[in-house]
């Protein structure tokens, strides 16, 4: 294989992967607060790219971008106070099967809101045409803000979980519920923080993945199923380890398609997946003795 | 438990409608002539479903506003399939039992065709399926009938389009259902007569987002086209992946990329995409003798006058379907499913959206290769096609 082809094919599992790995990030984020999967993290995706096109046709991109962020926050927290919050007896499965229903709830709302049709933020530099070369490969300009956001998103929410007190502060709600408690953390609220945290992270990643990728009301479930096998590879709650296993996932899907038909991608998440839940229930990168899926 | 339910109908209509029973041959028919649709109104198909929906209601109001037919209203009743075969198949069902339809429009998609063939045929209940595939009407089944123009016709004008540019040798993408796997056998069928080389082909899911690794492996096997055979959103995203992959071959659409809205989805990318389409999209550009442009004509300015948005040939199918039916109806002198059958099957050169219907016992499609032009964008417009 040329090695123009082999950068190629690199980029696009890059990209594909970073954008796997932002989704997963949002799954962890949930995860370590509550111990709950959240699979309307994907609608989360949909929201803010949708959002974001009602807005950007009204005013500047980056403000649209910034809105949508901030209104699929605020939907983040309402739907943790709506469903979550009031759960009685609320075990981890029943408000998985609850984050379920909002996912379904979410995509239903989003058709009726726009449309059935696919819709997509214009790109934020350079058009659909355009073209940057790196290392003998063709990407659009766009790319390089798929991965931009990706990294600064991750170094973000690093320096927010280590330096500032509220993140802090979900560390300690994750770390022992009972001694955040104690230690006078309103750990409820921390709850809802974590959902408008990831409702926005998935937002922002709507908006930037929009221009390549294209939206639609639909599209959610597929980036959830994507993100969550991340998510299980990298070590449920470990982000740094979500990003390497996003990418890793992106490598493998974008490789496959050089070795075996298209069709059969899909097919390579799946068997990741399973095989990880298999033999690796902590996941790659985690540890066998930590308490991931511990209350499952 | 039918029996009993027959006989009570036939109990209710000899005291009741005696005096009408002598006059309509079918004896328990009256009131309105209902007619069953499955759309693929939302999901991935939504681009052909909504339209398709929305032409059949504006049409059934139409027609029962002038008087009906035969003195009867049409009563439309639409199922949305989501463009899932399970769907379309229990539809068809409830359709057939529960409302007892003279007929069944739809539905979209040709995997959904395929999968209620059968059970149309079956139930001796008009299938007028709005989807391309062949094989919906090849073997015929004497109660079913498409009015999309066929895959063959498209493939074949996509050959000739590529021989006149002196392309040989060509990449394919097609999505993974009914109608991109469809298209993809017709042009396996056809590519060696034309003396075309199929170099790399492959098939892709229906929701994917992102098509650069597949077109990236096409790009590596040298060829000088790509055809891409497919109704969803993709037909953008190959668009503009070609593009951002610097892969500057020409890029050949089915007439499934017959919406406007791909072409807005596709932005600059979408220029220069060479298909094949009915002639709905360029009608204001046909010469004003042409036997279509009233009819083209017609229904845009209502269409677009009544739902803001532009017409596409899908709707168009919808609108055929339902105004073959109707002629047939009226052909017939009755509902009676048997006779209505018949009298499609004699059909002549009625005139629809997606060309001139001829039918006849062995072609239940009644259109062919002259049902396509080849077409072009430019600015964002659709165009006719001519060479340099």
């Amino acid at each position: 294989m040329p090695t123009d082809q082999i950068v190629q094919y690199c980029l696009s599992g890059i990209t594909v992967g970073s954008i796997y790995a932002i989704v997963a990030i949002g799954f962890n984020i949930i995860y370590n607060t509550t111990g709950v999967i959240n699979f309307a993290q994907g609608e989360f995706v949909v929201l803010g790219a949708m959002t974001s096109i009602s807005l950007a046709a009204r005013m500047p991109l980056a403000i649209a971008v910034a809105l949508a962020a901030l209104i699929t926050a605020l939907i983040g927290a309402l739907v943790e106070l709506l469903f979550i919050r009031p759960a009685k007896q609320p075990t981890v499965l029943r408000l998985i099967i609850i984050t379920i229903g909002v996912s379904i709830l979410l995509r239903e709302t989003a058709l009726h809101v726009w449309d059935e049709k696919v819709h997509a933020l214009p790109f934020f530099t350079g058009t659909e045409v355009s073209s940057v070369t790196l290392l003998g490969a063709h990407v659009s300009p766009q790319v390089l803000w798929v991965l931009g956001a990706c990294a600064l998103i991750v170094a973000g929410l690093s320096l927010f979980f280590k330096f500032t007190l509220p993140g802090r502060a979900m560390r300690a709600c994750a770390a022992n519920r009972t001694a955040a408690q104690l230690c006078g953390i309103k750990v409820r609220w921390m709850v809802t923080a974590s959902f408008m945290l990831s409702a926005g992270v998935g937002a922002l990643a709507g908006c930037v993945i929009s221009p390549v990728t294209q939206t639609q009301y639909d599209m959610g479930a597929p980036l959830a199923i994507k993100g969550f096998t991340v998510a299980i590879l990298g070590g449920l709650g470990n982000s740094i380890a979500a990003v390497a296993a996003g990418l890793l996932l992106g490598l493998l899907e974008a490789f496959s398609i050089s070795l075996f038909p298209l069709a059969y991608q899909d097919v390579i998440a799946i068997v990741v997946l399973l095989a990880v839940l298999c033999f690796r229930p902590s996941g790659l990168f985690g540890r066998r003795d930590a308490h991931a899926f511990g209350e499952f | 438990m039918k029996c009993i339910q027959w006989v009570g109908v036939a109990a209710l209509a000899s005291v009741v409608g005696g005096a009408w029973a002598a006059a309509e041959s079918a004896g328990a028919a009256s009131g309105p002539i209902k007619v069953g649709c499955i759309f693929s109104v939302t999901g991935p198909a939504s681009n052909l479903g909504a339209p398709e929906k929305k032409t059949a209601e504006m049409l059934v109001e139409k027609i029962n506003a002038a008087g009906g037919v035969l003195g009867r209203k049409i009563q439309l009743i639409v199922k949305d399939s989501e463009g899932t075969p399970e769907k379309a198949i229990s539809f068809a069902h409830q359709l057939i039992d529960e409302d007892g339809v003279l007929a069944i429009i739809g539905p979209s998609t040709s995997g959904e065709s395929l999968a209620i063939k059968n059970i149309c045929q079956e139930n001796k209940t008009i299938l007028l399926s709005c989807a391309a595939a062949e094989k919906i009407t090849d073997p015929v089944a004497p109660y079913v009938f498409k009015v999309a123009p066929k895959d063959a016709c498209a493939a074949r004008w996509i050959f000739q389009t590529m021989k006149e540019l002196g392309i040989r040798r060509i990449g394919v993408l097609a999505s993974n259902d009914g109608f991109g796997l469809a298209g993809k056998e017709q042009l396996v069928k056809y590519a060696p007569q034309d003396h075309i080389e199929i170099a790399a082909s492959e098939v892709y899911d229906k929701a994917t987002t992102d098509l650069t690794g597949a077109l990236n492996k096409i790009k590596g096997q040298n060829v000088q086209a790509v055809v891409n055979w497919s109704t969803v959103p993709a037909q953008a995203l190959v668009a503009k992946n070609m593009k951002q992959l610097d892969f500057d071959v020409p890029l050949f659409q089915s007439h499934g990329f017959a919406n406007i809205k791909y072409v807005q989805a596709g932005g600059a990318a979408a220029n220069g995409t060479i298909f094949p389409a009915g002639r709905m999209l360029i009608a204001d550009l046909l010469p004003d003798g042409h036997p279509q442009k009233k009819v083209l004509m017609e229904y845009k300015k209502e269409y677009e006058a009544r739902y803001h948005e532009d017409t596409s040939t899908f709707g168009g199918h919808a609108y055929d379907a339902l105004t073959i039916l109707a002629e047939a109806v009226r052909k017939a002198g009755s509902a009676d499913p048997e006779k209505v059958r018949d009298a499609i099957e004699s059909l002549q050169g009625v005139v629809g959206t997606a060309g001139v219907f001829n039918f006849s016992k062995t072609d239940h499609n009644g259109i062919g290769m002259t049902a396509f032009e080849m077409l072009t964008v430019k600015d964002g417009k659709f165009a006719f096609y001519k060479r340099n």
